[in-house]
């Protein structure tokens, strides 16, 4: 057989933003010495045709007729060798190569067949480099060592891929002999992540059914008590030592988040905590559900694969919740470290900030852009502590009927596995994602990282929702972390189920049955279909080229039992593996902190603190990300994301139409401070789900119909510390769902978010919790966004401003934390946050805009740029505490339920009753000049700057 | 009298398909959603309907290039169908895939009525990045049946690979010449210039080309994110009346198609 070598690249003269990219890229590494980048794309083909027909592959597929040229065979010709490096990228053998695919299918469709095709990357560097120089180039650009093979020079040819079939070699892993020193060992040895008392009743189980067990059992049980799967920590028995008293909880979780859902007992909540997300009504058809989840190990090590199998990953909950629900839109909240640190102050085994940054924007982008799902929320936040553990949080919202909101597997339901195929990608993510990282972990766990094919996904979206709709499948779930093992393992518990793992379709040979088993490969759902539906559900995926397989069936005898071959290779009871895992009973301990208190010296001009909180990373524009994102395909969008007279200014929250043909909306928001947590995680937690709140009221949401999600990302809670933290802001869950009246109805959690460095040293992320929230919308006409409208309309402020710049962004940018973070007062606030909501719904309000990061002043600022329209605002009458004197804390206390209203003066009667017995005040007019003018309470002007330096200093970070 | 049909195409990886349907019932047409392979087994089904649309997405991945794969399932597999469809006076449009996907298969712009890919080519923007955001189009000619010649409407764009390019000048003459350029990115006033005006860096600003029929039409903005008044990215700061531009295009193919066809 013929190995055809293609090669592709741009024509002289043709603008190649790739080059330019990896060019700038290559000047912001320090090296200096490369004037010219090229890029060529290399097809390596297997296959008999001639090489007429290879060139009209090349002419006619693979090459762009009127701007690129293409060579077959090695393109050799290299001006100057001295000065010139050519390296080439191959995927690692086994990684997913979808382009190859997709040429393999072309090529059919032109007439010939081909036995293998595997694509490269090829880069020609002009000018002198050093051999350290190129390394660090590829290393930090070029290639990524987890999934990607490097070949400097121009002579070597990558090897061939090889995998040989797998021979069945049933092994087995004793442990009944075992001490408990050596059980440890073993899971460490296996990285099963299990510590000495889950190895221990495991030995139980095996000493009572009397015999050893196989490797792909002490897997199985392994991912399905991982704290990814299970969340061991949040369902512990904690005794909390909290300022000197003893609290106890059986069960964190249960007595903090849940019973919040329980208590107010919502009957517009259809299944809360109990599916992969939380569903609750739309209208009178049809529900919605909504999931939010983390991928942050994967993304630190791989971040354009990570963050888009992190997105493809949440995708894929909607689509797994009930009988599957349609998704409608996404949602994306990344934590880095400060993009800007040297390259010098990075720990080592890890990516710089700013590549990560750039890695896992690109990577959200290209998968949920491929999928057709708006990214219609976000936010992104910069600490430095992030720097080795970056956070990506992705959500989905799906819209689902009301009467397919549950799942009916039954004995005698074949096991289907539908979409993508399974490889070796992801082994053990789920038990990686549940350990703390080091720098060795790029070595190690390369192979946790999951390649993500978005078109796969859609495709089985597609097929899926036909079968849905005509109800040819029982039941339904995504393979995530846990892969087969964990959804086959869910959906039979119950009832048991039987497995023939050579039926699982396999991207390459040489899988074992363990390795099929715990795979993590992306793609893949799991449905449940009674005999007598097959050959139509199959009708349906075979119409649209989706692969899906029978893999085994539902049994009734409440074992799960694998089989290779019709050898048995696993049969453990359903009760041991889901409920056998042992309840922990952890030592947590929380010391209100006592830090000093900050006093700035009183200016008479705030104009340059305003400036630099604008500017500040985490205040600053995202729109260089926002726009990177489809957020208006499926035409749903009411609020985007961006907004105002130059469609620019930033948006509280995002309102989509799920359905055409009405004018019911959903709003969606989130909310998260982790300065605060450096104060206290209490207030912090509480200050989430005010802001995320206060978000879906300003765009007119119903107040009525706020629904919550949590995602804690934390440090190691083994330390009680820690835990006590987490103690706190849970607390603080429950507290604030009561007094909203906002239950939480779905949430995750990723512990372990430390990273020891190769000195020892330990760098924990700040504790973070995100709080991601929903409303409806009665009517989307009646929205509103955050610019201004009109000249002389008149601004009211709503809620009181405190002496609260704890972990302001005004500290943050003087380098400061301060003593007290914003709290939130639990009666105030929802009256506030409903009485707004009535005004926005009485059409009483022109804009709405929260006071969050950076205050008052900022929330003005943005207002007025975002209208260009300027305010003359005085500040003598603005509702405050007692203790609030100064005018820094007036202007830039983040004190929280404070909304900003523009008001037209023909309805200030009417919104002034509806406001009674509420703090307000008129503190500014709307004006034609175009400049921001606060005067403080004693009427001097302390911040006066034109709108066009406000909005610069906003827009200036990100223009990458 | 009987409705207007329209088909709009489904593939791996197209997902604009939901909305340009309820975009074209707007307009008055009976719309389906088909996947390609139902075409490619029974040729024939073309002959039901009056209109195709080939909708946004990224089509097999926009592996290789943006419309690449679908384009060559089309030259393979229907381009003959095709071709006697738009000879039977029936209308074609193409939305930003879609529109990819008629240049790589040669259906537009089609001078000399030849099916020839390498003279026209949408490759990667400019600045190399996706990028969401709303355009004023100015019509560029008036033998197009889905455009109103004095109507500027604006649009959303969302595309990493919509820069239109000519083999060389003769050919963009050409186009010029023969009207086929349906639409150019302007700014508010109708000026043409640089980023974020024209905001992929196409040659004299094409945004849209139509073929020597004016039947079929392929663009890069998406009309069918604008057929409600609320789609519109300042419509908070308009009076009730701001029309959804989108729908002109919509509404335009399917009165074409009423007075001509039925």
């Amino acid at each position: 057989m013929k190995q055809w070598r293609f090669e592709i690249f741009n024509q002289q003269g043709t603008v190649d933003a790739q080059s330019r990219t990896i060019l700038e890229d290559i000047k912001e590494l320090g090296i200096d010495s490369i004037k010219n980048v090229k890029t060529a794309k290399v097809f390596l083909v297997q296959a008999d045709f001639d090489i007429d027909f290879a060139k009209k592959v090349c002419s006619q597929l693979l090459t762009d007729p009127v701007c690129q040229d293409y060579k077959i065979g090695k393109n050799s010709t290299i001006e100057n060798p001295q000065d010139t490096t050519v390296i080439e990228v191959h995927l690692k053998s086994g990684v997913t190569d979808p382009v190859a695919q997709s040429v393999t299918n072309a090529i059919e469709d032109m007439g010939e067949t081909v036995k293998h095709v595997r694509t490269a990357r090829k880069y020609i560097l002009t000018g002198q480099l050093t051999k350290q120089q190129t390394d660090t180039i590829c290393k930090r650009i070029l290639a990524n060592d987890c999934i990607e093979d490097v070949i400097i020079g121009n002579s070597a040819e990558p090897p061939e891929p090889h995998t040989e079939a797998y021979k069945l070699q049933i092994n087995t892993w004793p442990i009944i002999n075992l001490t408990p020193t050596q059980l440890v060992e073993l899971s460490k040895e296996k990285d099963l992540f299990l510590n000495e008392r889950e190895m221990l009743t495991i030995q139980d189980y095996f000493k009572k059914i009397k015999r050893e067990p196989t490797d792909i059992e002490l897997e199985t049980i392994a991912q399905t008590w991982s704290e990814h799967c299970v969340h061991k920590t949040l369902k512990s028995s904690i005794d909390m030592n909290f300022d000197g008293k003893n609290i106890h909880f059986d069960n964190l979780i249960k007595e903090t988040i849940f019973a919040a859902a329980k208590e107010l007992n919502k009957d517009w909540c259809i299944s809360v905590f109990d599916d992969n997300a939380g569903v609750v009504e739309f209208d009178d058809e049809s529900a919605i559900c909504f999931k939010v989840e983390t991928h942050n190990h994967p993304s630190a090590l791989d971040p354009y694969g990570g963050a888009a199998t992190g997105i493809g990953g949440v995708i894929r909950d909607p689509m797994g919740t009930g009988l599957g629900a349609k998704p409608i839109a996404n949602t994306d909240v990344f934590c880095f470290g400060e993009p800007d640190k040297k390259l010098d102050e990075i720990p080592k085994g890890v990516l710089h900030p700013k590549r990560i940054m750039k890695g896992v924007v690109s990577g959200v982008r290209d998968y949920g852009n491929r999928m057709g799902i708006p990214t219609v929320n976000g936010a992104v936040y910069f600490d430095d502590r992030y720097i080795a553990n970056p956070l990506v949080f992705c959500g989905n919202v799906g819209l689902m009927d009301k009467d397919k909101c549950f799942k009916y597997q039954q004995t005698g339901n074949l096991i289907v596995v539908v979409g993508g195929r399974t490889g070796r990608d992801g082994i053990h993510g789920a038990t990686f994602s549940s350990g703390q990282m080091t720098h060795e972990h790029e070595t190690i766990f390369s192979h946790a990282v999951q390649i993500g094919n978005a078109i796969t996904e859609k495709k089985t979206l597609d097929v899926l929702l036909q079968a849905r709709d005509a109800q040819l499948y029982e039941s339904i779930t995504d393979c995530g972390a846990g892969g087969l093992s964990s959804a086959v393992g869910e959906m039979g518990e119950k009832l048991g189920a039987e497995v023939d793992l050579e039926k699982i379709p396999l991207k390459y040979n040489g899988l074992s049955y363990t390795e099929t088993w715990i795979s993590e490969a992306q793609e893949r759902m799991v449905i449940a279909v009674t005999p007598e539906k097959l050959d139509a559900i199959m009708k349906i995926f075979d119409g649209e080229d989706v692969e899906a397989t029978v893999i085994g069936k539902f049994t009734g005898d409440k074992k799960l039992r694998l089989k290779y071959n019709n050898q048995q290779v696993a049969e453990i009871d359903m009760d041991f593996l889901h409920g056998g895992v042992p309840k922990f009973s952890r030592k947590a301990e929380w010391k209100t902190k006592n830090l000093p208190a900050v006093n700035l010296k009183p200016k008479k001009n705030y104009n340059d603190d305003l400036l630099k909180i604008l500017s500040s990373y985490n205040v600053s524009s995202k729109e260089w990300i926002i726009r990177q994102y489809d957020h208006e395909v499926q035409g749903g969008s009411v609020i985007k994301p961006l907004t105002g007279i130059a469609n620019d200014g930033p948006s509280d929250a995002a309102v989509v139409l799920p359905k055409y043909n009405t004018n019911k909306g959903i709003a969606i928001s989130c909310g998260m401070n982790p300065c605060y947590g450096d104060i206290d995680p209490y207030h912090m937690a509480l200050s989430g789900i005010d802001e995320a709140i206060r978000n879906l009221i300003c765009v007119g949401a119903r107040f009525d119909r706020i629904s919550l999600l949590d995602n804690f990302c934390w440090g190691n809670c083994t330390k009680p510390q820690t835990l006590g933290s987490l103690v706190r802001a849970a607390q603080a869950c429950y507290d604030g769902a009561m007094a909203f009246q906002a239950p939480f109805i779905s949430g995750k959690d990723s512990l372990n978010n430390e990273f020891q460095c190769d000195d020892g040293t330990t760098i924990a992320i700040p504790t973070t919790l995100l709080i991601s929230a929903m409303s409806l919308v009665d009517d989307i006409n009646k929205c509103i966004t955050m610019d201004l409208k009109k000249p002389s309309n008149l601004l009211f402020i709503v809620g009181q401003t405190k002496n609260e710049l704890g972990g302001s962004h005004y500290y943050k940018v003087h380098n400061q934390l301060g003593s007290i973070a914003p709290a939130v007062n639990l009666e105030t606030a929802p009256e506030i946050a409903k009485r707004v909501s009535q005004a926005i719904q009485k059409g009483l309000v022109a804009s709405c805009h929260d006071c969050s990061e950076g205050g008052l002043a900022v929330a003005l600022a943005e207002m007025a740029f975002a209208a260009d329209l300027g305010i003359d605002a005085t500040l003598k009458d603005l509702p405050k505490a007692n203790d609030c004197t100064t005018t820094d804390a007036i202007l830039f206390s983040e004190s929280n339920s404070r909304y900003i209203l523009e008001i037209a003066p023909e309805n200030i009667n009417e919104f002034t009753k509806l406001m009674e017995n509420i703090p307000i005040a008129k503190i500014a007019t709307v004006t034609e000049t175009k400049n921001l003018k606060i005067n403080n309470t004693e009427n001097q002007t302390v911040i006066d700057i034109a709108l066009s330096e406000l909005k610069q200093a906003w827009q200036k970070n990100f223009k990458w | 009298m009987a409705k207007v049909k329209a088909l709009v195409l489904r593939a791996a990886g197209i997902n604009c398909d939901l909305e340009t349907q309820h975009a074209l019932q707007l307009a008055g047409a009976d719309a389906d959603r088909t996947h390609i392979n139902r075409i490619i087994e029974q040729k024939n089904l073309l002959e039901d309907y009056q209109i195709i649309v080939f909708p946004g997405g990224f089509s097999y991945g926009d592996d290789i290039a943006a419309g690449r794969i679908l384009a060559n399932q089309i030259t393979h597999h229907l381009y003959e169908p095709l071709k006697k469809f738009i000879d039977q006076g029936k209308a074609v449009l193409g939305i930003c895939n879609g529109f990819q996907v008629l240049v790589k298969s040669g259906i537009l712009p089609a001078l000399d009525s030849q099916q020839k890919n390498d003279l026209v080519t949408i490759t990667e923007n400019d600045n190399g990045k996706f990028d969401d955001r709303w355009v004023h189009l100015q019509p560029g000619t008036d033998k197009c049946i889905f455009i109103n010649p004095n109507q500027r409407i604006y649009l959303p764009i969302a595309h990493g690979e919509g820069k239109v390019v000519t083999k060389d000048e003769n050919v963009l003459e050409t186009l010029k010449k023969n009207g086929h350029i349906a639409f150019r990115y302007v700014d508010e006033n109708g000026s043409q210039g640089t980023w974020p005006i024209n905001p992929n860096g196409s040659i004299d600003s094409i945004a849209g080309l139509t073929d020597t029929t004016g039947r079929v039409l392929g663009l890069m903005p998406h009309p069918e994110r604008f057929i409600r008044k609320t789609q519109h990215p300042r419509w908070t700061r308009l009076n009730n009346d701001n029309t959804p531009d989108g729908m002109s295009i919509f509404n335009n193919a399917v009165k074409y198609i009423e007075q001509n066809l039925i």
